[in-house]
């Protein structure tokens, strides 16, 4: 017998899938957003994403190879998943310093002090996104309009902004505009229909499962519909403002995208379904009556620091146990 | 579609040998035969270097109630009971003998024809059974009449026939099915004698709506069997999984059995056995293996005797591939990868399977991402992630806590990890270690004598 024959212990099979295709798949689910976006925004979209891509890809290349001088894993595409994300947290007119602050913060300080991919407890592109939005809350809140706008009575304001100002009713933002992005907002959170896209092929691309997204979106309108009942609202605001919670902001951004970032949810479903209730609560809290017009970004980070009770406490239905 | 109620994955299935009809291979000019190829303890040889044996002759006693008969396959002079290395490469006590000829043993019926009329009582079948040396010869080989002594106290309600065959590659079962349909069927209603039941179910994976036909055809014929169609997914044919997937009912966490929830589960070659063993008087001596491998010549389903160095087998399928680099006794889901060709067809030995180039080497492994597909995939509702990495770290307090010994070893786990981790490879060192804490505490906590 010539042939030299590998010995392992069973499984001899492994799946198909791999770290780096994962990431590239959430990649390509947000290419629908980026198209949209610069169509609303212009070519500004396109100079942030790529320079809090790069940033963020530097930002890991540097601390694997000099600081923690181990394996250079940037090739697994998660650094560009980051920097993709945090570009989609900002509006296009933001200067280019503030976004490599943002991926440095969100790399060297969220990601790579955790020990990296997996082990990060908070979203990294969240944790710089909030730390940009304390430390420059006037860049950060400042938004450009639509090139072809037809938004025009916002004048700068987000849909949210808006709302929370007292300037418009929720009842006056169209869904269509919502849907298609024709708002001024930060440059992923613009076109609620192209994120669903991504959302299907992530589906499809078995990425991610429903739970996560459809609770916290569901979570939202419920929310919504009862404090409008609660308030004693007009029957069309009954359904207008939970559509509009659910539409507006960071929200379908928030749920498909980042609450169900591996390594900051949940291990089991059933933690996952909790997770989400309480994003999905904590969001409308804030939306309704916190400082900020938008309060995904914190609702995320604030249930990423409960995940490790929940998988401490939410254990799958073990087999054979009543 | 019914399925065993959680996780489960599904790896392509490559049944490639599915429409070979069963090859009879030529008798084997030398055998050797381990004297433990059963769980429990080994057998004792009843014959020394230098004996004459006849093909069926009872050469090794089993060594205890849990344990087996062994017979000679072949007839011929025993040249030498010694330690032999097996497919892993470890030493074991083996009886090799050469053949002379095929004179069976007298006593023993060897015509097909079918007999269905059984009137034996179930004491009986069960010493006929323990007699012939028959053990579960879909992998586990667990002696089959210490499965059918149900322990006092406890009842029977149905027998299951595990007709899954949920391992990639393999098709031994498929093909006995379609092949011995008719012997399997009425081993089905001796089987339910011996237990003392009115019902029976056999199940089969929906990737064989042959054998699922033409087994329905057959058991129309008969009372109380039922043939149940179950959904494409490993491990489908878990002993706990199929339970479920049939009944509904989940056996506890170990120590239960599967008994506990009424049910005794047999494989369908081993059911064939044990028609042929209760109506003709025929020991386990033979079975069929699956040779098969995406670069092999010939993936076939062999009838083969007991002892038949492996490379014959592969021979027979038209010699290894220079590009095959591993060889695993067993499917790819738990089969063992063998280092000594050398070594035998053993009663467990469902099939023999050839992979080659990317398709042998584990990737290497990266971080954990915590995607937890583990967790999904996990078919007892376990962590695998968390089981893994508290090994790594001896947490054994925490490991039985989170239920380390109810998993299955059915690898569910490691092969949908995206980051390939080892898994499984650190969850059976976690399981055993915790097993043996247990064992220790109960011989500590037995009143001394």
């Amino acid at each position: 017998m010539a042939n030299k024959l590998i010995v392992a212990p069973a499984p001899h099979v492994q799946t198909s899938q791999s770290t780096a295709r994962i990431m590239r798949d959430v990649v390509i689910a947000l290419m629908p957003a980026l198209v949209v976006s610069t169509v609303v925004f212009g070519a500004d979209v396109l100079r942030v994403t790529a320079l809090s891509v790069a940033a963020c890809v530097a930002f890991e290349y540097l601390i694997q190879k000099f600081m923690v001088r181990g394996a250079v894993t940037v090739t697994n595409w998660s650094a560009a998943v980051t920097g993709v994300l945090l570009g989609f947290n900002l509006p296009a007119s933001i200067p280019w310093w503030i976004v490599v602050m943002g991926a440095f913060v969100a790399i060297a300080v969220a990601k790579m002090t955790f020990g990296g991919l997996g082990k990060n407890p908070f979203n990294p592109a969240l944790v710089g996104r909030v730390f940009l939005l304390i430390a420059y809350p006037v860049q950060m809140t400042t938004f450009p309009l639509p090139v072809n706008g037809t938004f025009d009575a916002l004048s700068g304001a987000t849909p949210l902004a808006a709302v929370k100002q007292g300037i418009v009713t929720p009842g006056t933002v169209g869904a269509q505009e919502l849907l298609l992005g024709n708002m001024p907002g930060s440059l992923g959170e613009v076109a609620a229909l192209a994120l669903l896209c991504g959302f299907v092929y992530l589906l499809w691309r078995r990425v991610i499962t429903w739970h996560i997204p459809v609770t916290v979106l569901v979570t939202m309108a419920v929310f919504a519909f009862v404090a409008a009942l609660c308030s004693g609202q007009s029957e069309a605001a009954l359904w207008q403002l939970p559509l509009f919670h659910v539409l507006a902001g960071g929200a379908i951004l928030g749920a498909v995208f980042m609450a169900t970032d591996y390594s900051t949810s949940p291990m089991t479903v059933k933690g996952g379904v909790i997770f989400a209730v309480g994003i999905g609560a904590i969001t409308m809290c804030i939306r309704l009556w916190g400082a900020y017009p938008e309060g995904m970004s914190f609702a995320i980070l604030i249930m990423n620091a409960c995940v490790p009770l929940i998988n401490k406490y939410v254990k799958p239905k073990r087999f054979g146990v009543k | 579609m019914k399925t065993f109620p959680m996780g489960g994955v599904h790896p392509s299935e490559n049944k490639l040998s599915c429409a070979k009809p069963i090859e009879v291979l030529p008798l084997p000019e030398v055998v050797t035969i381990p004297l433990a190829q059963h769980i429990g303890a080994p057998a004792v040889a009843k014959v020394a270097k230098g004996d004459k044996v006849l093909t069926g002759q009872l050469i090794a006693e089993a060594g205890s109630f849990m344990s087996a008969n062994i017979h000679s396959p072949v007839s011929g002079t025993v040249t030498a009971v010694d330690m032999v290395p097996n497919g892993q490469g470890l030493r074991q006590m083996m009886i090799t003998i050469k053949r002379e000829g095929d004179d069976w043993a007298e006593g023993i019926d060897r015509s097909e024809t079918l007999v269905k009329a059984c009137p034996f009582s179930a004491q009986e079948i069960i010493a006929k059974i323990k007699d012939a040396g028959i053990v579960g010869m879909g992998g586990a080989t667990f002696p089959t009449h210490v499965k059918l002594a149900v322990p006092p106290g406890k009842k029977a309600e149905c027998v299951i026939i595990n007709g899954v065959e949920c391992e990639p590659y393999l098709t031994s079962d498929h093909r006995t099915m379609l092949e011995h349909g008719e012997e399997l069927v009425v081993g089905v209603t001796i089987l339910m004698k011996a237990v003392g039941v009115e019902k029976a179910y056999i199940g089969i994976e929906n990737n064989k709506p042959d054998a699922i036909a033409h087994l329905k055809q057959i058991a129309a014929g008969y009372e109380g069997i039922e043939v149940v169609p179950l959904k494409v997914m490993y491990p489908q044919g878990g002993e706990k999984q199929l339970i479920a997937a049939v009944t509904g009912r989940q056996v506890p966490p170990p120590p239960a059995l599967p008994i506990d929830v009424g049910a005794v589960v047999c494989n369908a070659s081993t059911t064939v056995a044990v028609y042929r063993a209760v109506q003709k008087s025929m020991p386990l001596i033979e079975r069929v293996v699956t040779v098969t491998g995406k670069r092999l010549k010939e993936p076939k389903n062999l009838l083969t005797r007991m002892g038949t160095p492996v490379s014959t087998l592969l021979e027979a399928a038209g010699g290894v591939p220079e590009e095959a680099s591993k060889v695993i006794n067993g499917g790819p889901m738990m089969g063992r990868a063998m280092v000594n060709l050398a070594s035998p067809v053993t009663k467990g030995c469902s099939g023999i399977t050839v992979l080659s180039g990317r398709e042998a080497v584990r990737r290497e492994a990266a971080q954990c991402i915590k995607c937890a597909k583990c967790v999904s995939a996990c078919p007892m509702g376990l962590e695998p992630y968390y089981l893994s990495k508290m090994t790594q770290k001896k947490g054994w307090d925490a490991l039985e806590q989170q239920m380390i010994t109810s998993c299955i070893e059915c690898g569910c786990c490691q092969s949908t990890c995206p980051s390939y981790l080892p898994l499984l490879d650190w969850i059976r060192l976690g399981k055993q270690t915790v097993m043996g804490i247990i064992r220790a505490r109960g011989a500590a906590a037995a009143p001394k004598k």
